[in-house]
């Protein structure tokens, strides 16, 4: 049920518009209002609609880590940026085309991002005295000349939405609050975007089948507002023309938008099917994994147990446990979470139970930045548990990519018998791309190491007999006839799994553990190198980077700046063939989101020297600072 | 459920001690109160009509969790403290175990007082013996969290100066649906507690009296002592009066909000054993009984039945299996789609 106006609205939105229409490649948005204002609401509505349009798309929601920080503050503008295109895109985009800001704040904070000659878009009602006052400007930007660089499109949005649902009997605050979607409106207008989808919504969210059924003003209103913001920009003389991005060319096949957290809990719940297990989720939240404990929660129909433990240590030990007893043991954190994990991931490293480990990093140390992006864990996941205690790593590079190496994490783990770490980020987690749907029954298969009853009188049951092609122990699960035995955190003897203090036992028994995770070496694909093979200079790189340096890779080729890329997914143990790409390029960079913990890895392992790229801005790399570097570095070299 | 474990035909349930004694070298010091115990779990098990391998014993750090090494059961040695959180999880995986938790009071009451509490918040069904003998043994003898105030020890040469807690009280606290003391130096009353814990549903804490020989020997002497125990102990009995001393003269009554003892009282006086007491008021009371000023309670404190943290789990997953099919191509496109 549309209200009445949608009819004319679509219609003004279908091609028939009077102002002229310009067709674009791509183009970068970014919403910025206060923490109360909607824009991540705002952002995703955006979002759905261009991916159902057809566009390529990525997306980065920024917002502060406190809930309702001081209303009007630049510590409360809560942002969302979507790059969306009719080519391939890998970034949410390094500057913006066109920025909305709904108050003083925002407009601080963010318009340093906007390219010269771009959009901008700004509410009069966030420009009063006071919210000048509390975003610490001393003039009046829209008036003082500041902004002349800018396309600035000044409305009162505030005031319009309220005209524009006054109709539907919602007034005061109530009424300015469906202003989200008067600018969303605007936005539809301004991009050729189809309305429906978010009309739709707004019916399913507060429509008559949901707890808002006895206000009905409420789903008229939004509806309003957003139908009054397209034809507000369409009637009054605001923009000169309006854009169309059409439909990009994307691989054939049937496509959904998903965020990084989101395609993490469709692998882990695609692995244990395909195992035949019941998941054990085990988790204590935290910014930015507890997405996958809501998403986890909400599947209980695939056998999902979820379990909000006390704290990290207790999610972390519910999960050996839960290993031990016969489930597939998951658990989700962040970077302060596995500190407090690294002594029970230690007891599973000594148990060699299965599980999976995802590591959503977020800027540290400490409490760090808790909702901004960061690739600081992985020498804290490679090296932070007391002994020898190698654990395999692999590393998701974007957020659909989330969905293919929680499948793999969950591979390795129940095939070796052996705790792995997924490592992704707060920017893959929550940011969001196409995701082209799998086909389940194509998904590859996934084998355990269970061992089966034994009858009585046949000798001692071994829980270290070790599988001689994968090194796997037997998955020995309590409840099971024969298989009676005893393990923990002592050193255990060789195949028995008895207590022991011998050194010749220890040095064998940590070559084994060692050996069990090289081995896996042989079980994922070989290292593959993207751009100009016969570049001099090779770039590598990890986890959530990928878009930003493939693309700045790709725009260097293009412009004759001849740059080889291998992206490496595999951490712990490194493909096999890497040692031998990293030797055969004159000079290796990397760029990391971190003081140079891949480096570090890189140079110990194969003693190849590297250049370092590292920011810790908290934000992921720029396309146009890659490139910068790395033509400096070619252009040095020849 | 897929994890399902019972392929195999059930075990024979007659069961002898035997079958739970592990051919594994025993390494507590000689005379060390954790033989009793032991002896006491293994001549408890065999009645319970489980099959063996149902039994899992997880253990956390200390002398108390070699344990599991003693038992030919399934037996999970982990790391200081987590016991609780790991055996929540193996009763997650799976509900048809039957499983012990083995602590101390360092490894319960210290570095794991957390996972303590909250898994008897939750009353996951776990059976947890918990070895009181008032001292860290494994680390040589520093003084632990129910230490008496004054405790020389090589961390405290001059006597310890903080507030040692009740087990029984915090476990109390922590809304525990069973709690229960008893004494390594009485096997025949051990046995009953253990089998009353093992037949209740959801967790229950036991508390032992267990002595160190090495570095707090007779520590629970002054009142658990064969020549001090019918004036010291109260032996809790549901539906019983609160009656101790060798005639039996002394009982537990009433006075103002508190419980105080009272020599010769009237048999109308004296307070009757309750352990289904709603409000907990008279099991925290009783645990909060120290020696000398009050008589030591052994026997059940608290047997009360609420729901389990696992079984409400599961329902819930049983529920929701029972509505929808675990279709992964569904869950795949679910949301909105659009082809190319």
């Amino acid at each position: 049920m549309l209200p009445s106006s949608s009819s004319a609205a679509q219609s003004a939105g279908g091609n028939s518009s009077s102002k002229p229409i310009e067709e674009l490649d791509s183009v970068t948005i970014r919403f910025a209002g206060d923490s109360g204002d909607g824009m991540q609401l705002t952002g995703t509505q955006f979002t759905d609609a261009s991916a159902l349009f057809g566009n390529d798309l990525a997306t980065m929601p920024d917002f502060p880590a406190e809930i309702r920080a001081p209303a009007g503050t630049v510590a409360g503008v809560s942002a969302f940026q979507i790059h969306f295109s009719s080519r391939e895109i890998k970034t949410p985009g390094d500057d913006l085309d066109v920025l909305v800001a709904m108050n003083a704040a925002a407009l601080k904070a963010n318009i340093a991002d906007l390219e010269v000659g771009g959009i901008l878009v700004v509410d009069l009602a966030g420009f009063g005295d006071k919210d000048l006052e509390k975003a610490e400007y001393r003039s009046n930007p829209l008036q003082d000349g500041s902004l002349t660089g800018y396309r600035l499109i000044e409305v009162d949005i505030t005031a319009q939405t309220v005209r524009a649902v006054e109709h539907t009997g919602l007034k005061g605050r109530a009424a300015e609050l469906c202003k989200n979607f008067f600018t969303l409106g605007m936005m539809y207008w301004l991009y050729d975007r189809p309305v429906e989808h978010t009309l739709t919504w707004i019916q399913s969210k507060f429509g008559p089948k949901t707890k808002y059924k006895d206000k009905p003003e409420i789903a008229s209103a939004n509806q309003a507002a957003l139908l009054a913001g397209f034809n507000y920009a369409e009637t009054v003389e605001l923009f000169a023309s309006h854009y169309r991005v059409k439909k990009a060319e994307l691989p054939p096949g049937k496509y959904r938008k998903i965020a990084g957290n989101e395609a993490t809990v469709f692998g882990l719940i695609a692995a244990a099917q395909k195992a035949g297990l019941e998941i054990v989720y085990g988790s204590y939240p935290i910014t930015p994994a507890s997405d996958v404990l809501h998403g986890l929660s909400r599947q209980k129909h695939f056998g999902v147990l979820t379990f909000q433990a006390e704290d990290e240590i207790a999610a972390m030990a519910s999960v050996v446990g839960a290993a031990y007893g016969g489930a597939f043991g998951v658990t989700a954190t962040s970077g302060p979470g596995i500190c407090l994990k690294s002594e029970a991931m230690g007891l599973a490293v000594m148990t060699e139970l299965p599980m999976v480990i995802v590591d959503v990093q977020r800027g540290g140390p400490s409490t760090g930045l808790p909702t901004k992006t960061e690739q600081s864990d992985l020498l804290l996941n490679m090296y932070g548990r007391s002994g020898d205690s190698p654990l395999p790593i692999v590393a998701a590079k974007s957020p659909a990519d989330c969905f293919t190496m929680a499948y793999e994490a969950s591979r390795l783990a129940l095939k070796y018998m052996t705790p792995v770490v997924l490592l992704t980020d707060g920017y893959i987690a929550n940011g969001s791309e196409p995701w082209m749907i799998p086909d389940a029954a194509a998904l590859p298969d996934i084998t355990t190491n269970r061992a089966a009853p034994k009858a009585p009188d046949t000798g001692d049951f071994l829980p270290y007999f070790r599988n001689p092609e994968t090194l796997a122990r037997p998955w020995a699960v309590p409840g099971t006839k024969g298989l009676e035995h005893r393990i923990g955190g002592l050193e255990k003897a060789q195949q028995t799994g008895k207590i022991s203090y011998d050194p010749d036992n220890h040095d064998a028994m940590t070559r084994e553990r060692h050996a069990k995770v090289a081995g896996i070496a042989k079980d994922i694909p070989a290292q593959a190198v993207e751009g100009d093979p016969s570049a001099d200079l090779l770039v590598v790189s990890w986890g959530g980077t990928y878009g930003a340096v493939s693309t700045a890779v790709s725009d260097c080729n293009a412009n004759g700046i001849k740059v080889a890329h291998a992206h490496i997914q595999y951490i712990n143990p490194f493909p096999a063939n890497l040692g031998q790409i990293l030797g055969s390029y004159k000079k290796v960079v990397i760029p990391e989101l971190n003081m140079g913990q891949l480096r570090l890895v890189l140079s110990g392992t194969y003693g190849v020297p590297a250049i370092g790229i590292n920011l810790v801005r908290g934000k992921p790399f720029r396309i146009s600072y890659l490139v910068d570097k790395f033509e400096r570095i070619v252009k040095a070299l020849s | 459920m897929s994890t399902a474990l019972e392929t195999a035909p059930e075990s024979p349930v007659a069961l002898t001690r035997k079958d739970f004694a592990s051919p594994v070298a025993i390494r507590w010091c000689p005379g060390c109160g954790d033989y009793s115990i032991l002896t006491a779990v293994q001549g408890v098990l065999p009645t319970l009509g489980i099959p063996k391998e149902k039994f899992v014993f997880v253990s956390g750090i200390g002398c108390s969790s070699r344990f599991p090494y003693y038992m030919n059961t399934f037996g999970f040695h982990t790391i200081h403290g987590r016991a609780p959180a790991v055996a929540t999880g193996v009763k997650l995986a799976n509900p048809d175990l039957q499983v012990w938790v083995i602590t101390g009071d360092g490894d319960a009451l210290s570095i794991g007082g957390n996972h303590f509490i909250h898994a008897l918040r939750r009353n996951v069904d776990l059976k947890i013996i918990l070895f009181n003998n008032r001292i860290y043994g494994l680390t040589k003898g520093q003084y632990s969290p129910t230490s008496a105030v004054g405790t020389i020890s090589p961390s405290t040469p001059f006597g310890s100066v903080d507030q040692p807690l009740s087990p029984l009280a915090l476990a109390l606290g922590a809304e525990a649906s069973f709690v229960a003391r008893t004494s390594d130096n009485d096997v025949k009353h051990m046995t009953e507690v253990f089998a009353a814990a093992a037949a209740h549903k959801g967790s229950a804490l036991i508390e032992v009296m267990q002595n160190c020989v090495i570095f707090a020997d007779k520590v629970h002497e002054p009142y658990y002592g064969r020549a001090t125990k019918q004036d010291n102990l109260l032996y809790l009995e549901h539906g019983k009066p609160l009656r101790y001393g060798k005639e039996n003269e002394k009982g537990i009554v009433v006075d103002g909000f508190s419980l105080t003892t009272k020599e010769n009282p009237a048999d109308g006086e004296v307070v009757t054993h309750d352990v289904k007491d709603p409000s907990g008021a008279l099991a925290f009371q009783l645990a909060r009984f120290t020696h000398p000023q009050f008589p030591v309670p052994v026997g059940i404190f608290r047997d009360v039945e609420r729901p389990s943290f696992h079984e409400a789990a599961r329902g819930q997953m049983e529920a929701a299996k029972a509505k929808a099919t675990a279709d992964l191509d569904k869950l795949f496109n679910s949301g909105s789609t659009w082809k190319v």
